[in-house]
C-alpha cells in the first residue's frame, strides 16, 4: 500500500473543486441524531458520471481500478492517528473483494459535494463519524463496483452473472475455472451500467471487518519516511515563523526589525496588520531573527481580560434561563417534593489541542493560482478560506494534504492557512510557515470554558426524581458551522448533557451561550461530551453518594430501559474488581455515558499522595460500538483518548491574563508522560448493531471517572478541573 | 561559516552560524525530514538523534558542538542491531497512531535496548518519560520495547 500526497487534481475524479466553498452548507438541514452527534442530511452522490477515463474504472467517487490493475481507493476522511486508513478501506475492501495490500490510497481532493461526511454535512474528519458516516456508503461503493467487475466478467464469458464471484481482486467462473483480474475488466466494467440496488453482506459473512487489522500506515511512520504537513519540500522553499499579537484582538503598533535582518540566513521581514512573520533559509534562522525583532503591540481591547472575568461572566450566565434543550416530566414540582436535595456548581476550563507536530502550512501563491500543502482535517474548508486569503476563484486553490501529526480538532479549523497565505503574498517563491510552540499554545483556538448549575432531588428510598441543568459557554458549531446553531441550541454543545442512559422521570437541561471576548474556541477531542460527560458522570456520583449507595448499583437501578448500557457498567465494574479492598488514599471511580453513538463504562483506580497529587494506575474500558469494525484500533484509540484525557484531568488548564494565555510550551502546559501513564484494559462488546464513534469516547468518560475515584480515595468531591492537588492533601 | 558533519555515514558541508540548532541542519539543510520538530526546548523528544549513540536531543544541540563526533538518524537507525528489534516490535505491537513523535520515540527506545538489553519497567520509565506522544502510546510502546529485548 502506498499513500499518494498529491491528490487535489486527481484527474479522472476530480469534478474541479466546490466553487461556492462554504455557503454550501446552507441548503443543510441540521438536527439532532438520534444517536447523539451531529447529523446533517446530506445524499452522496453515486453512479459513473466521473468515469470519463477510458481505461480506468470509476464507478464513484471512492474507487479507481486502472486497466494496469491498479486499485486506489480514494479516503474522504484523514488519517491523523486514528486509524481510519486502515478502517475505512476494510469497509470498501470487504464488499469490493480486494485484499487491503492491494490497494492504493489517495487523500481526497477538496469536494465537498463528493466527498462530505454523510453525518457532518461536510468534508470533514471529527466528532468520531467517519465510520459511523462511511458505514452504509463506503460498503455500497464497493458492491457497487464489484456488481459491475462481475457483470463485465459474465458478459465476457457469455455466462449468468449469478455463477460468477469475486474474490482477491478477481472474478471466477467457477463451473469453468475461468478468472480475470479486475484490471483486465477494467474498461469492460466502465460500460457496465450502475446497478440501483445492492446486496450488501451480512455481518456473518464478514472476512474483514471485524478481524484485527494491522494498520496501513505504520512501516512509514517507524523509519522516518511518512510525509507530514510540515515535511514538505517544494523546490526553492523558505521557512518562516512567526509572532502573532499575544493579547487577543491587538496589533502590531511599530517594528524595528534591524537587527533580524542582519541574522545569517535571515531573507525577509513580513509585517501583517496583527503579525510579523521572519522568512529565512531555515527555522534555526527564522526563529533567532523572530526572537531579534523588537515589536510594539497595540494591545486593544482586551488588554485587561482574564480568567475568573470568564468564569464569573459564565457563572452568572446560569443565573437566567437559557434555551431548553431537553425536558421530561416537571422537574420543579419533583423537586419541591423531594426528600433529598443535592446542588453543585462545575466548571471546566480552557484547553489548547497541543498536537505534536505544530501547526504549519506551505503556501506557493503564483499570480493567478495559490498550492497549498497542508495536512487538514477540513481540506475543502482549508480551500475555500484560502481562497478568500489569496483573493483567488477557489478552483485556482490547489490543496494537497498530507498525513496529519495529531488534529485532535485542531486542524478542523483552517486559520494556519489562512495565515500562511497572508504572509504569502508578500514572499517570492513558496513558504513554509512553521510556528514555534509557544505561537501553537498561545494561539490556538481552544476547547470552551464551561459552567454548570445543577441540581437533584431524591426520594425518601434514595431514587432521583429530578434533575436540573442549566450551563453556560461557547458554541463552536455556531462560529463553525452556523446551521447547526438553531433557536439557541446546538447538537454538539449539549451532547451527553441530554439523552442520558438513565431513567430520570424529571428532567430539565438548559444552555446559555455566551462567547468569551476575543478568544476563538474549537472542538477538542470527545467535543461536548468532554465538559458535559464529566458534570453529569460527577453529579449522578453525588447523587449516589447522597443516597448512601453504591456509585455502580445506584447507576445500575436506573438502566433497565438502557440494555446497553447496562451491560457495559457490569462488565467494567466485573473486570476492575469492584468493590474489592484497595489500601488508603487509593480509590476506584466509574463513568458511563452513551455517546458518538457508542456506549462506554470505564473504572479509574487512583492513589493520592499525602502533597495531594494523584497518580492514575490503571483503567478498565467496557464498550459497546456496534459492530467492532477493527478490534486493534478500537483498544488503541480507547488507550489514547484514555491518555489525553488523564492529561486533562491532571493539567489540562489554559489560562489568560491581561488578555494573554499565560502557558506557552511544554513546562507550563504538561502532557502526560510514560512513567505516569496507567495501565488500560479494554473489553469489546459483540454487537450487531451499526458502528458508533470510536476516536473520542475515551477522553469524556475517563475525566468523571478519575475525580470519581479521587472522591472514593478521598472523599473530597473535585467540580472543577484540572484536579487542585493543593486541596487534596 | 562551515561545518563538516558525519550523519548516517555520510560528511556534509553546512553552511550555518555555530548556534544553530542541529534539528534545523537535518531538517531544512539537508532535508533529512524523518527526525521532528516538537517544541524547541528539548522538553518532547520528537528531535532525538544518536550523537555516538547517546540519545540527543537537536532541538537544543548546537552544530558547533557536533565536532567529529557521528549522528545516527531515524532514517538510518533501522540498520544497527538494536535499531531494526525496536521497528521490529513497533511494527508487531501496532504501537503507532499518528506517527508524528514516533521518530523520538524509537531513537530513545534503541538507545535504552542498546545499553541496556533487559530494561525494566523503572528502567523504561528513566528512558522513555522525555518523550512525549499526545496520542498516548504509552502502553504499546512499552510493550514493544518488553518484545524488543525479549527477541
Amino acid at each position: 500500500m502506498a499513500i499518494d500526497d498529491h491528490a487535489s487534481r486527481t484527474t479522472s475524479l476530480d469534478e474541479g473543486p466546490c466553487t461556492d466553498g462554504l455557503s454550501r452548507r446552507d441548503f443543510m438541514q441540521a438536527g439532532a441524531a438520534a444517536g447523539g452527534g451531529l447529523m446533517l442530511s446530506l445524499s452522496l452522490p453515486f453512479g459513473n458520471s466521473e468515469a470519463k477515463a477510458a481505461d480506468a474504472f470509476v464507478p464513484n467517487a471512492f474507487i479507481r481500478i486502472g486497466s494496469d490493475g491498479q486499485i486506489v481507493l480514494i479516503m474522504p476522511y484523514v488519517e491523523m492517528g486514528q486509524g481510519t486508513y486502515t478502517s475505512i478501506p476494510m469497509l470498501i475492501a470487504e464488499e469490493l473483494e480486494v485484499d487491503p495490500n492491494q490497494v492504493r490510497l489517495e487523500h481526497a481532493p477538496p469536494n465537498e459535494k463528493l466527498y462530505a461526511n454523510p453525518l457532518l454535512g461536510v468534508q470533514a474528519t471529527g466528532n468520531s463519524n467517519a465510520i459511523r458516516g462511511a458505514w452504509q456508503p463506503l460498503r455500497r461503493a464497493g458492491a457497487i463496483a464489484r456488481t459491475m467487475l462481475v457483470a463485465a466478467a459474465a458478459r465476457k464469458w457469455n455466462v449468468d452473472p449469478a455463477s460468477c464471484r469475486a474474490q482477491s481482486g478477481e472474478v471466477l467462473h467457477s463451473p469453468t475455472g475461468r478468472r480475470l483480474k479486475y484490471g483486465e475488466l477494467a474498461a469492460d466494467a466502465a460500460r457496465m451500467p450502475v446497478p440501483e440496488t445492492v446486496a450488501l453482506k451480512q455481518p456473518q459473512d464478514f472476512r474483514l471487518i471485524g478481524t484485527p487489522a494491522k494498520r496501513l500506515d505504520t512501516p512509514a511512520k517507524v523509519n522516518g519516511t511518512a510525509v507530514y504537513g510540515i515535511d514538505v519540500r517544494p523546490p526553492g522553499v523558505r521557512i518562516a515563523t512567526l509572532a502573532q499579537s499575544p493579547v487577543f484582538g491587538g496589533r502590531v503598533k511599530s517594528m524595528d526589525d534591524t537587527a533580524a535582518k542582519a541574522v545569517k540566513g535571515v531573507r525577509q521581514i513580513v509585517r501583517l496588520d496583527d503579525a510579523v512573520a521572519v522568512v529565512a533559509d531555515h527555522m534555526g534562522a527564522a526563529k533567532r531573527g523572530l526572537a531579534a525583532l523588537v515589536i510594539e503591540w497595540d494591545e486593544g481591547p482586551h488588554a485587561k481580560l482574564n480568567t475568573d472575568d470568564i468564569a464569573s461572566a459564565l457563572e452568572k450566565a446560569t443565573l437566567n434561563p437559557g434555551p431548553v434543550a431537553q425536558n421530561i416530566g416537571d422537574v420543579d414540582k419533583a423537586m419541591a417534593s423531594a426528600a433529598t436535595k443535592v446542588e453543585a456548581l462545575y466548571q471546566v476550563p480552557f484547553l489548547a489541542h497541543a498536537t505534536m507536530e505544530p501547526m504549519n502550512c506551505t503556501v506557493h501563491l503564483r499570480k493567478d493560482e495559490c498550492e497549498i500543502w497542508i495536512g487538514t482535517q477540513a481540506v475543502a474548508r482549508v480551500q475555500a478560506m484560502a481562497a478568500k486569503a489569496a483573493d483567488l476563484p477557489p478552483e485556482k486553490v490547489i490543496v494537497h494534504n498530507h498525513l496529519l501529526g495529531g488534529g485532535f480538532g485542531r486542524r478542523l479549523d483552517a486559520d494556519g492557512a489562512v495565515r500562511a497565505v497572508q504572509i504569502a503574498r508578500q514572499v517570492e517563491g513558496p513558504v513554509k510557515v512553521v510556528w514555534t510552540r509557544e505561537e501553537d499554545i498561545q494561539h490556538d483556538m481552544y476547547r470552551p470554558y464551561w459552567f454548570d448549575r445543577i441540581s437533584g432531588g431524591l426520594d425518601e428510598k434514595g431514587r432521583p426524581v429530578a434533575w436540573n441543568n442549566r450551563f453556560a459557554g461557547s458554541s463552536v458549531i455556531a462560529r463553525w458551522l452556523p446551521p447547526g446553531f438553531k433557536n439557541g441550541l446546538d447538537p454538539d454543545s449539549t451532547e451527553g448533557a441530554i439523552d442520558l442512559v438513565y431513567d430520570l422521570p424529571n428532567f430539565h437541561v438548559e444552555y446559555v451561550r455566551l462567547e468569551p471576548p476575543g478568544i476563538s474556541t474549537a472542538f477538542w477531542r470527545s467535543v461536548g461530551p468532554s465538559h458535559n460527560v464529566f458534570v453529569t458522570e460527577s453529579f449522578i456520583d453525588e447523587m449516589a453518594a447522597a443516597a448512601k449507595q453504591d456509585p455502580v448499583a445506584f447507576r445500575l437501578a436506573l438502566l433497565d430501559k438502557s440494555p446497553r448500557a447496562k451491560a457495559v457498567l457490569a462488565l467494567a465494574a466485573e473486570k476492575a474488581g469492584w468493590g474489592q479492598p484497595l489500601p488508603e488514599r487509593a480509590g476506584r471511580g466509574v463513568a458511563l455515558q452513551s455517546v458518538f453513538a457508542t456506549y462506554m463504562a470505564q473504572v479509574a483506580e487512583v492513589e493520592v499522595a499525602k502533597d495531594g497529587s494523584v497518580r492514575v494506575r490503571r483503567v478498565i474500558c467496557a464498550v459497546d460500538c456496534g459492530i467492532p469494525v477493527n478490534p486493534n484500533t478500537i483498544q488503541a484509540q480507547i488507550q489514547s483518548a484514555i491518555m489525553f484525557g488523564v492529561t486533562a484531568a491532571l493539567y489540562g488548564s489554559i489560562t489568560i491574563k491581561n488578555g494573554r494565555v499565560e502557558q506557552a510550551n511544554f513546562d507550563t502546559y504538561q502532557i502526560l508522560r510514560m512513567n505516569e501513564a496507567p495501565a488500560v484494559e479494554v473489553h469489546i462488546v459483540q454487537s450487531r448493531e451499526s458502528p458508533g464513534g470510536m476516536g473520542e469516547a475515551g477522553t469524556s468518560a475517563i475525566v468523571p471517572a478519575v475525580a470519581n475515584a479521587v472522591f472514593a480515595a478521598t472523599g473530597k468531591r473535585l467540580r472543577k478541573m484540572p484536579i487542585d492537588t493543593a486541596a487534596l492533601k | 561559516m562551515a561545518f563538516a558533519i558525519k550523519v548516517n555515514g555520510t560528511t556534509h558541508s553546512v553552511d550555518v552560524d555555530g548556534d544553530t540548532p542541529l534539528l534545523w541542519v537535518l531538517r531544512d539543510v539537508l532535508g533529512m525530514t524523518g527526525t521532528k520538530f516538537g517544541c524547541g526546548m528539548a522538553l518532547c523528544g520528537a528531535c532525538t538523534v544518536h550523537v555516538d549513540g547517546a540519545p540527543t536531543r537537536s532541538c537544543i544541540t548546537p552544530i558547533d558542538s557536533i565536532g567529529k563526533s557521528e549522528i545516527t538518524t531515524i532514517e538510518a537507525i533501522g540498520e544497527t542491531p538494536a535499531g531494526a528489534k525496536i521497528q521490529k516490535a513497533w511494527l508487531d505491537r501496532e504501537v503507532v497512531q499518528c506517527g508524528y513523535c514516533q521518530s523520538g520515540q524509537i531513537m530513545s527506545a534503541t538507545a535504552l535496548l542498546s545499553s541496556k538489553p533487559h530494561p525494566t519497567d523503572a528502567d523504561i520509565d528513566d528512558a522513555m518519560s522525555g518523550n512525549i506522544c499526545r496520542c498516548g502510546t504509552y502502553v504499546r510502546i512499552r510493550e514493544a520495547i518488553k518484545q524488543a529485548a525479549s527477541g
